[in-house]
C-alpha cells in the first residue's frame, strides 16, 4: 500500500469532477453572457461567482484529504446536530427568497443550510447503520433511522423547499442495500405507478379493476401453489386501494392548483405552452433545436433570448441541448452516469461499513439530483427545483456536493487502513 | 445480491431513457428548431428604394420620399404634454389616448404605429421635441413622391399590402409597398428590386436584443430599376392641361414604333393625392364620384361609337375588296335612300357628286353606306362579306384588346355575322340592316386607344406596333419585341385615304386643325349617343371626335382626341388634336388664342344637364 494519498486518490472521479464543474462554469457563462460582460472572470457575473466557488472548493479538496477518515464518524452527531440547528434558525434569522425560507444571508453571500443537511444526515444515516446490532427488518431500528432522515426532511418541507426535501427519499436506496426488504421497493413502486394510475382514471374504477386483477393473479397462483395465503393480498389491496382513495383526496383537495399542473403536463392531461407548461415547452424547444451537433457555444438562440426561466440554474440542461446537441447532451449524461457507478463500484471495495454507506449515500443523492433534474428539463419528470450538482449555478449546492465528493475520496483512499 | 445493484439499475435505466428522450427531441422530430427559429429570431425586411420612373427625355417623373410612422412603445411612455404632441399631429387629445391604449392591447413592450406616414415637414417640426416623449419615435418610411404630378392613369398608384392579401402573395410581407395599378403594377417586379433581411436576435418578450450570429446571415437588398416611360412629360402635362373641364381622352403614338407619347383620361386627379396620410380619404372621394368617374381611365376603358374617323377604314376596304376606286363617284341628296323608306341623312348639298377624296373631306355619309352597301352585297350572302370586313377591322387592331402593357382595357367591339344571325334569328338581316356601320356607328365599339392605333396604322400605310409604355432604348430589341402588324391592305390605298384626310384638314371640316408648316391629316367625328336617364333612353349632345396625324410623309405622331358630349368635330376634338401636334412637333404653341379657348373651354354645364332634374336641349 502507497504511503503518499497522492496515490491513492480516486484521479478518475476527480477528473470526471474537473469535467463536469468547467462544463458547468462554460454553460451558465453562455445562459448569462452578454456582450457588455465578455470576461468570464468578473465576480459579479453569475460565472465568475460560480469560479469563485469552484477555486475555494479546490482549495478545500486537499484539507478534507488529509483529515483522519474517522473524523467523519466520530463527530457525526455533532454534524447533524449543527445542521438541524441551522434549519431552526432560518424560521428566525432566514431570508425569504422566491416564497421559500431556505437561505441564510451573510455578508453579501447566500446560503442554503439544506444542501448541508444532506451532508451531515448521509454520515449520520451511515453511522447508525454501520453498527453491527442493527437490523432495518426490526421496527424500532427501522423507525430510528427514519427519523434521522425525517427530522430535516420536515424542517425543509415547512421551509417550504420539497424539491431540496425529495433528494433526501435517495437514501432508500442506501436502506435497501443495507438489507431493508426488498419488497418495500416494489411496494414503493407499485405505489408510484398507481399515483399515477389514480391521477389518470376515476378512483372507484381502478379499485374495481385492482380487485379483479388480485382475484385473478392469487387464483393462477393458488393453481399451481395451493398452499399459498391469501392475507399478503389483502392486505396489498388494501394498502393499494386506500392509496388511491388518499391520492384523489390528496390531488384534488389539499394540493395547489400548481402543483396539479405540474403532474397534469407531464401526464398529457394539460397542454398549455403558454401557461404552465411555458417553461417545459420552451427548454424542450431548446434541447429539440440544439439537433445532433448543436448551435455552438454562446450560439444558442434559445438561451440567448432567456426563453427559459431558470436557465442558469435548473434549468442548465435545456442550455447544454441547444449550444452542445445530442453529443453533448449524452456527452454529460454519459459521465455523470459514470460517476455515480464509480462510487458505487468503489463502496463496494470498501470493507469497513461506514466508508461503504457514505459513498453509497452520496450516490443515491447525486443520481436523484440526476434523475429528477434533468427528467424534468427534458419533460419527462414532473417541475421540481432541484439543481444539478456540479453543472447548475448555486453556490452551496456545489460546495455542499464538492464536500461529499470529497469525504467520499478521503474514505476511498483511505479504505485498506 | 439484488440489494446491490438496484441502485446501479436505476442508474443506468435512467440514463438509457434520457438518452431515447434526446435522440426523440434531437434526432427524430424537426420540429423544434422551426419552432426555435419561430420564438428567438425575427427576420427584419429591407426594402431597397422603389426604381425612379423617367418620361421617354428622361425627365423624372416618379421619385421617392421619405414619410414617417410614429410609433410608439406603450411601456416607455411616461406622462407627458399630450397637447404638445397633438397640436403637432393635428389629432384630438382623446383620439390619441384611444390610439395609445389599442397599442397598449397589442402589447405593452413591441412598438406599434401611432400615427401614419407623416410627411417630412410635419415630423422636422416635431422631432426636435421628441424628448420630451420618451415611449415615442419616428420610423422612416419611403413612398412615392411625384415630382411632376402627371398621368395617373398611366403611373397608376402603390399601396400597402394588406392582411388578406399577404395570403395570397407569399413573398410580400405585410405593409410592404406594391404597385397598384397602371405601371406602378405591371412593372412590379422591377421597381420592386429584391428585398433583403436582417435577423435579430429576440428575448422572450420578444425585444430585439441584438443581431443574429453577428449579421452572417443576412442578406443585401438588390436595387430595384429604373424605368423610362414612353411617355413626353411635356405633351402628357399639356394634353391635361387642354382637358381641364372636359371629359373624353386624349391618346397619342409614335406610328414608326408603337410609343405611347400621351395618354390622357379626362377628369383625372393629382396622383400625390394617392400617397401619405390622406391617402385613403382621397381614394374614396375618387372611387365614389360615380358621374365623372376619374378613376376610370377613358383612353382604355371607354368604348364609344368610333363616328366618321372610321370611314377611313371603311373606304380603305372598299378599295381593297375593289369595291370602288379612287375615281368612283357617288351622289347625295342630302343623304340618300339606302332601302325603300329608308333615309340617311347627309350634310351635303343636293346634286352633290364626290369622288373618294372629297367623300371623305366632306364626311359624306351617302358615299360610305353606298360603298358599304356594295361591299357587303358583292358576296354571296352578308355573312361572307361581313366576316371578310370584320377581318381586315381586326388587323387594324380592332375589336380585341391590344396587349399593351397596362393591366386595364377594354375590347372594344366588331360585329360579325355570328352576331347579326343571333340578333335576327331569322337571318333575314342583309347590307341595310346594318348600314350605320359604314360611318361609324350601329353595333361597332372602339376604345380612344384603338381609334389612335388604327390612325398611326394609316399614318403607317399599312402597319401598326403595339402601343406601349416601356420605352426601350435599343432599337433592334424593340422591333423584335413590337413586330410589324401588317394590315390586309396594299400601300397605295393607304395614300388615297391619307390624301382624303390631308384636304379635311386643308378645306374639310377640320380647317381648324391646321398648322403652319406642317400637313396634318386627321378627320373628324361627331357621334350620336344615349343614355339610360329615368328607366328612358335620352339622347345627348354628340361626342366630339378627332384623329389624325402629322407630319404626312414622315409621321412622328398619331392622335385620338374624343371629348364627351364636345358636340361636332371640329369643335373640340379638332383643335385640341392640332394644338397636341403642334406642342410635340415644334415645342411650342403659336396660335395662343386657340391654345386658351380650348384650356378655359369648360363643358361642366354640358355634363350637369341629365341631372338638374329638369328638361334640356342638346346640341347647341
Amino acid at each position: 500500500m502507497n504511503k503518499n494519498i497522492f496515490f491513492r486518490l480516486d484521479w478518475f472521479s476527480i477528473l470526471i469532477f474537473l469535467l463536469l464543474v468547467s462544463f458547468g462554469i462554460a454553460s451558465i457563462y453562455s445562459t448569462t453572457f452578454s456582450e457588455i460582460n465578455v470576461s468570464i472572470f468578473n465576480w459579479s457575473t453569475p460565472a465568475g461567482k460560480q469560479f469563485l466557488i469552484f477555486i475555494f472548493c479546490l482549495l478545500m479538496l486537499p484539507l478534507i484529504l488529509l483529515v483522519n477518515s474517522n473524523i467523519f464518524e466520530h463527530l457525526s452527531n455533532l454534524f447533524y446536530a449543527l445542521s438541524i440547528l441551522s434549519l431552526l434558525g432560518l424560521f428566525i434569522f432566514g431570508q425569504k427568497i422566491n416564497g421559500a425560507l431556505s437561505w441564510y444571508l451573510i455578508g453579501g453571500f447566500s446560503f442554503q443550510p439544506s444542501e448541508f443537511a444532506k451532508i451531515t444526515t448521509a454520515i449520520l444515516v451511515s453511522k447508525s447503520l454501520s453498527s453491527i446490532q442493527i437490523d432495518l427488518n426490526k421496527i424500532s431500528d427501522l423507525i430510528k433511522i427514519i427519523l434521522i432522515i425525517g427530522i430535516p426532511v420536515i424542517l425543509i418541507f415547512i421551509q417550504p423547499d420539497a424539491g431540496s426535501g425529495i433528494v433526501f427519499f435517495g437514501l432508500l436506496f442506501v436502506l435497501l442495500r443495507e438489507g431493508l426488504d426488498i419488497r418495500v421497493l416494489y411496494l414503493g413502486l407499485l405505489l408510484v405507478f398507481l399515483f399515477f394510475l389514480a391521477l389518470l382514471f376515476n378512483p372507484i374504477g381502478l379499485s374495481i379493476a385492482l380487485f379483479l386483477i388480485f382475484l385473478l393473479t392469487y387464483r393462477l397462483i393458488v393453481r399451481t401453489y395451493p398452499n399459498t395465503n391469501k392475507s399478503p393480498f389483502i392486505l396489498v389491496f388494501a394498502i393499494s386501494t386506500l392509496f388511491i382513495f388518499s391520492v384523489d383526496f390528496i390531488f384534488n383537495s389539499v394540493f395547489e392548483q400548481r402543483h396539479r399542473d405540474r403532474f397534469n403536463i407531464v401526464l398529457g392531461l394539460e397542454n398549455d405552452s403558454k401557461g404552465v407548461g411555458y417553461n417545459i415547452n420552451q427548454s424542450k424547444i431548446a434541447i429539440g433545436s440544439g439537433g445532433f451537433s448543436g448551435k455552438g457555444f454562446l450560439n444558442g438562440t434559445q438561451t440567448k433570448g432567456g426563453f427559459v426561466p431558470e436557465q442558469h440554474s435548473d434549468y442548465i440542461f435545456s442550455t447544454i441541448g441547444e449550444e452542445w446537441g445530442f453529443l453533448g447532451s449524452c456527452a454529460l449524461i454519459i459521465l455523470y452516469t459514470i460517476l455515480i457507478l464509480r462510487v458505487i463500484y468503489r463502496a463496494e471495495k470498501q470493507i469497513h461499513p461506514f466508508p461503504r454507506i457514505f459513498s453509497y449515500s452520496f450516490a443515491s443523492m447525486l443520481f436523484v439530483h440526476f434523475f429528477i433534474n434533468i427528467g424534468m428539463t427534458l419533460g419527462l419528470v414532473p417541475t421540481v427545483g432541484i439543481p444539478l450538482p456540479f453543472i447548475s449555478y448555486g453556490g452551496t449546492n456545489l460546495l455542499a456536493f464538492s464536500i461529499m465528493l470529497f469525504i467520499y475520496l478521503n474514505l476511498d483512499s483511505n479504505r485498506l487502513n | 445480491m439484488i440489494h446491490k445493484i438496484i441502485l446501479l439499475v436505476f442508474t443506468i435505466g435512467s440514463s438509457l431513457l434520457f438518452i431515447s428522450q434526446l435522440i426523440l427531441l434531437q434526432l427524430i422530430n424537426s420540429d423544434y428548431s422551426e419552432r426555435s427559429k419561430n420564438n428567438a429570431i425575427q427576420e427584419r425586411p429591407i426594402y431597397p428604394p422603389r426604381g425612379l420612373i423617367y418620361d421617354r427625355n428622361n425627365k423624372l417623373i416618379v421619385a421617392n420620399k421619405p414619410v414617417y410612422d410614429l410609433m410608439v412603445v406603450p411601456e416607455n411612455i411616461i406622462a407627458f404634454d399630450t397637447i404638445a404632441l397633438t397640436s403637432n399631429l393635428n389629432i384630438s387629445k382623446k383620439d390619441l389616448l384611444s390610439r395609445i391604449k389599442n397599442a397598449e392591447k397589442f402589447s405593452k413592450k413591441l412598438s406599434s404605429v401611432l400615427v401614419r406616414q407623416l410627411p417630412m415637414n410635419e415630423v422636422a417640426i416635431l422631432q426636435e421635441k421628441m424628448w420630451k416623449f420618451p415611449g415615442f419615435y419616428f420610423q422612416k418610411k419611403s413612398t412615392r413622391d411625384y415630382i411632376i404630378p402627371i398621368a395617373p392613369n398611366v403611373l397608376g398608384y402603390t399601396s400597402e399590402t394588406n392582411q388578406r392579401e399577404i395570403k395570397t402573395k407569399p413573398n410580400y410581407d405585410l405593409g410592404e409597398m406594391i404597385g397598384r395599378q397602371g405601371i406602378e403594377k405591371t412593372y412590379e417586379n422591377l421597381l420592386r428590386g429584391k428585398k433583403g433581411k436582417k435577423l435579430f436576435q429576440k428575448d422572450r418578450f420578444n425585444r430585439i436584443i441584438g443581431p443574429y450570429e453577428g449579421g452572417a446571415n443576412d442578406q443585401t437588398p438588390v436595387a430595384a430599376e429604373n424605368l423610362n416611360l414612353t411617355i413626353d412629360a411635356t405633351l402628357q402635362a399639356y394634353g391635361e392641361a387642354l382637358m381641364i373641364n372636359k371629359r373624353g381622352a386624349i391618346v397619342a403614338i409614335e406610328p414608326r414604333t408603337g410609343e405611347i407619347l400621351s395618354l390622357v383620361s379626362a377628369p383625372n386627379y393629382n396622383p400625390n393625392l394617392l400617397t401619405g396620410r390622406d391617402r385613403s380619404e382621397y381614394f374614396k372621394k375618387l372611387l365614389y364620384d360615380t358621374i365623372s368617374r376619374p378613376l376610370f381611365d377613358r383612353s382604355l376603358q371607354a368604348e364609344y361609337s368610333p363616328g366618321s374617323p372610321f370611314k377611313t377604314l371603311n373606304a380603305l376596304i372598299g378599295l381593297q375588296e375593289n369595291i370602288i376606286n379612287p375615281e368612283t363617284r357617288f351622289s347625295c341628296n342630302e343623304g340618300h335612300y339606302y332601302a325603300k323608306g329608308a333615309f340617311m341623312k347627309c350634310h351635303c348639298k343636293k346634286g352633290t357628286s364626290n369622288d373618294l377624296i372629297r367623300g371623305i373631306y366632306n364626311s359624306c355619309n351617302t358615299y360610305f353606306a353606298k360603298t358599304f352597301k356594295s361591299f357587303i352585297d358583292s358576296k354571296s350572302s352578308p355573312s361572307i362579306s361581313i366576316d371578310l370586313w370584320k377581318k381586315h377591322l381586326e388587323k387594324f387592331g380592332l375589336g380585341n384588346y391590344l396587349g399593351y402593357d397596362l393591366p386595364i382595357g377594354k375590347k372594344g367591339f366588331i360585329p360579325d355575322s355570328d352576331y347579326y344571325d343571333r340578333w335576327y334569328p331569322d337571318k333575314n338581316w342583309g347590307s341595310t340592316t346594318i348600314i350605320s356601320n359604314s360611318i361609324g356607328q350601329g353595333e361597332i365599339l372602339t376604345t380612344p386607344i384603338q381609334m389612335a392605333n388604327f390612325t398611326a396604322a394609316i399614318a403607317n400605310r399599312g402597319f401598326f406596333r403595339k402601343p406601349h409604355f416601356k420605352k426601350t432604348n435599343s432599337k433592334s430589341f424593340r422591333d423584335t419585341l413590337y413586330p410589324k402588324n401588317m394590315t390586309l391592305i396594299d400601300k397605295k390605298h393607304f395614300e388615297t385615304v391619307i390624301e382624303g384626310m390631308y384636304q379635311v384638314v386643308e378645306k374639310g371640316t377640320a380647317r381648324i386643325a391646321r398648322i403652319k408648316g406642317i400637313e396634318v391629316c386627321g378627320k373628324t367625328g361627331t357621334v350620336e349617343n344615349f343614355i339610360r336617364l329615368n328607366n328612358e333612353k335620352t339622347q345627348l349632345t354628340d361626342h366630339s371626335i378627332f384623329v389624325g396625324f402629322a407630319p404626312k410623309e414622315d409621321p412622328k405622331i398619331a392622335i385620338a382626341v374624343f371629348i364627351e358630349n364636345g358636340y361636332w368635330g371640329a369643335r373640340w376634338a379638332a383643335p385640341i388634336g392640332s394644338l397636341m401636334i403642334e406642342k410635340y412637333l415644334k415645342g411650342e404653341v403659336k396660335r395662343q388664342w386657340l391654345e386658351t379657348r380650348m384650356i378655359n373651354g369648360s363643358l361642366i354645364a354640358e355634363y350637369q344637364k341629365p341631372f338638374s332634374g329638369k328638361p334640356f336641349v342638346i346640341n347647341e
